[in-house]
């Protein structure tokens, strides 16, 4: 059965068949031509996509197959969703080590894209959690990897976008948990030297740190926005767990909602809003780490011509003034979006070969999708991170140059010996043209 | 005793596996009866982690109607006894294939509609034995009347239903409800060609539905339940005018 099954930025379109996988003891369903497993769609460009294929749809894998609840090990199979794990295993007193900023990517994408989350100045990538897997191969052959069994394959794998082959099972190591809450900080802050001077402060005592940038900020006031950290709370408040909103953006709107009078407006207040001097507060961990969850079909907000989502890196000795370049370029385009996001990457390296996450400080924004505009302005910000020698993460990029990408990631021609036969992207095949 | 104790005969069923890991959550021991033994022994150490107190599993062919009786008394036993079983086993004939080919008709009549009424008449017997218990069973709406495209599914579940309501009848003093439940659409493996619409239910809402209407003891229960609705109004049609309609 033909398919759009975008992408979360529901660009570029793509047409493709869909096999559904619900069994982990069977070979992969037969198709013709190239394919793709697919977790739950939510990377944003085309890593997720096989134009003119077959995506392997892996959410039917769901499945618990053990935990260990003494020592933390979660065996599970790759479409199990990390909030379907969160629900498991916080009551249980356990929490994932690594999630991204939506809790509802399954196990295999987050391995394939090797995400990472706000306190990856502590413990690193999602590659880093990862104790073991299942790789099953188009010619059905199937390889356990590990660090120490297989060791080539387990790092070809994490961060290997879904290409050396499907990802059956997982073994996660959890980290204990005392309770469901955060004790957290906010402030906000004037320019982009009270970022990494809060960043810096705040790197040892906090687990996770972010900010919010006011991508619409010049002069003075650039890089202004508000600084947030948080740390696992010792002590549970006398507080109900907060229901989580039903809100939705119902339909696609006939034109982007994002424009620059809207973003404008949002980002002022935003920073208006935000505590003058430290304000502290207990929160639950979904709203706190998971904002956007709250609000289902965001990527709606963006029209029927979808968006790009820009995330880079810029390596420590240049990431004052490159973060400056990018957010100036930015905010002279007088487009960007609500929620951007800057945050200093730690020095844990993760065990995968095509990983994102580097030290140095990373940047990252929504754009709608303007056309030749948007696309011409972001090949600017890419001169900037290649010329510091920084990186873009390909979970959410389509429109990244071959050049680019192989010059972001050097290991690609290494990487590319463990890609199966029959399996690939739409992104893979536009960056090595 | 703190959970109940269920039978589940189809387990690996998308309905089935949906609605056992609800049974899980809250905490029931289940006994889970399929043909694919890896696939179930799969979903046994799943329901395992999400709370169920035990789970065992254990094979079945419902086609292999001699096979029944041994494994219904095996269930009982593991289990001393049960409060639920669930028979949700099923198939999807191919309805042009049943047009020309009689006994490949009959297999899929055998495994949809004689299998499961031989299945319930056994369960019955040990739960009116027990004096207390539920038997629930997955029939469909498409047993309430006979439609060109899936007339031989629709005829086997019919009669699963008209079975169902008869010993519904027989057990009502007996302290035993029968629950037919009668899905619409449901996007699941079984159905993995067909376009879906607006009318399409995930198996998780329909899973949801059933313990719905578990907990109230109904007779049966329309999932989700907006197809009553759809089903009076169908089997109101005159058959004069239904003869020509294309459904």
């Amino acid at each position: 059965m033909a398919s759009m099954m975008p992408s979360w930025g529901r660009y570029p379109p793509a047409r493709q068949h869909v096999l559904r996988v619900h069994d982990r003891f069977a070979p992969l369903p037969h198709f013709e031509g190239h394919a793709l497993p697919r977790g739950n769609g939510r990377s944003y460009g085309d890593v997720c996509l096989d134009d003119g294929g077959t995506l392997l749809d892996a959410r039917g894998l769901d499945r618990f197959i053990e935990f260990e609840a003494n020592n933390g090990v979660l065996r599970c199979e790759a479409g199990v969703l990390l909030s379907e794990i969160l629900e498991l295993c916080v009551p249980r007193g356990w929490f994932l080590p690594v999630v991204p900023g939506t809790r509802f990517v399954t196990v295999g994408g987050a391995i394939a894209n090797d995400v990472h989350g706000k306190n990856h100045h502590r413990v690193g990538s999602f590659g880093c959690c990862l104790r073991a897997f299942e790789l099953l191969r188009s010619d059905d052959t199937r390889k356990i990897c590990s660090r120490e069994e297989n060791p080539d394959w387990f790092a070809a794998t994490i961060g290997g976008l879904g290409l050396t082959g499907l990802i059956t099972w997982a073994e996660l190591q959890l980290q204990p948990l005392r309770n469901a809450w955060f004790d957290t900080e906010t402030v906000r802050y004037d320019t982009l030297e009270d970022f990494f001077a809060l960043s810096d402060e705040s790197a040892e005592a906090w687990d996770y740190t972010v900010a919010w940038v006011d991508c619409t900020a010049r002069g003075k006031a650039l890089g202004r926005g508000v600084f947030s950290r948080g740390n696992h709370a010792y002590i549970a408040p006398h507080a109900r767990e907060p229901h989580e909103g039903r809100l939705k953006i119902p339909f696609t709107p006939p034109f982007s909602l994002v424009n620059g009078a809207s973003l404008r407006a949002f980002n002022a207040l935003h920073f208006r809003r935000a505590p003058r001097t430290v304000r502290r507060a207990t929160q639950h961990y979904r709203p706190w780490l998971f904002p956007l969850d709250g609000i289902r079909n965001w990527n709606r907000m963006y029209g029927p011509r979808g968006f790009l989502q820009y995330q880079c890196v810029l390596p420590p000795h240049v990431a004052r003034d490159a973060t400056r370049e990018l957010l100036e370029r930015i905010a002279a385009s007088g487009t960007g979006s609500f929620l951007a996001v800057l945050k200093q990457f730690g020095t844990i390296a993760s065990p995968g070969l095509l990983s994102f996450p580097r030290p140095g400080t990373t940047l990252a924004l929504d754009f709608a999708n303007r056309g030749r505009g948007t696309f011409e302005l972001l090949d600017k910000l890419d001169e900037t991170v290649a010329a510091a020698g920084g990186a873009v993460y390909p979970a959410k990029d389509a429109r990244l140059t071959g050049v680019r990408f192989r010059q972001y990631f050097p290991a690609w021609r290494q990487f590319s010996e463990f890609i199966d036969p029959a399996f690939s992207s739409g992104f893979w095949r536009r960056v090595v043209q | 005793m703190s959970g109940k104790r269920i039978l589940i005969v189809g387990a690996t069923s998308a309905i089935a596996e949906a609605t056992a890991r609800l049974f899980a959550a809250r905490g029931d021991a289940l006994y889970l009866l399929a043909r694919d033994r890896a696939r179930a022994h799969a979903i046994a150490q799943d329901l395992k982690v999400r709370g169920a107190t035990t789970v065992h599993s254990a094979e079945l062919d419902v086609a292999d109607f001699s096979a029944h009786a041994r494994a219904i008394e095996r269930a009982f036993a593991a289990m001393d006894g049960l409060d639920i079983a669930l028979i949700a086993h099923g198939t999807l004939p191919n309805q042009a294939r049943c047009d020309m080919d009689i006994d490949y008709a009959l297999r899929e009549f055998a495994v949809n509609g004689t299998s499961t009424i031989a299945l319930s008449n056994l369960i019955a017997q040990k739960l009116q034995a027990q004096g207390h218990g539920m038997l629930a069973v997955i029939s469909s709406v498409a047993g309430d009347r006979g439609r060109a495209g899936n007339y031989l599914y629709g005829a086997a579940k019919a009669a699963v239903s008209t079975y169902l309501s008869g010993l519904r009848q027989r057990l009502n003093k007996q302290g035993v409800n029968v629950l037919t439940i009668k899905p619409g659409f449901v996007d699941t493996p079984m159905t993995a060609q067909f376009k879906k619409g607006a009318l399409w239910a995930t198996p998780e809402a329909v899973a949801r539905g059933i313990m719905r209407a578990m907990d109230r003891r109904r007779s049966v229960a329309y999932l989700p339940p907006f197809w009553w609705v759809i089903m009076a109004v169908i089997r109101a049609v005159p058959e004069f005018v239904f003869r020509r309609m294309k459904l």
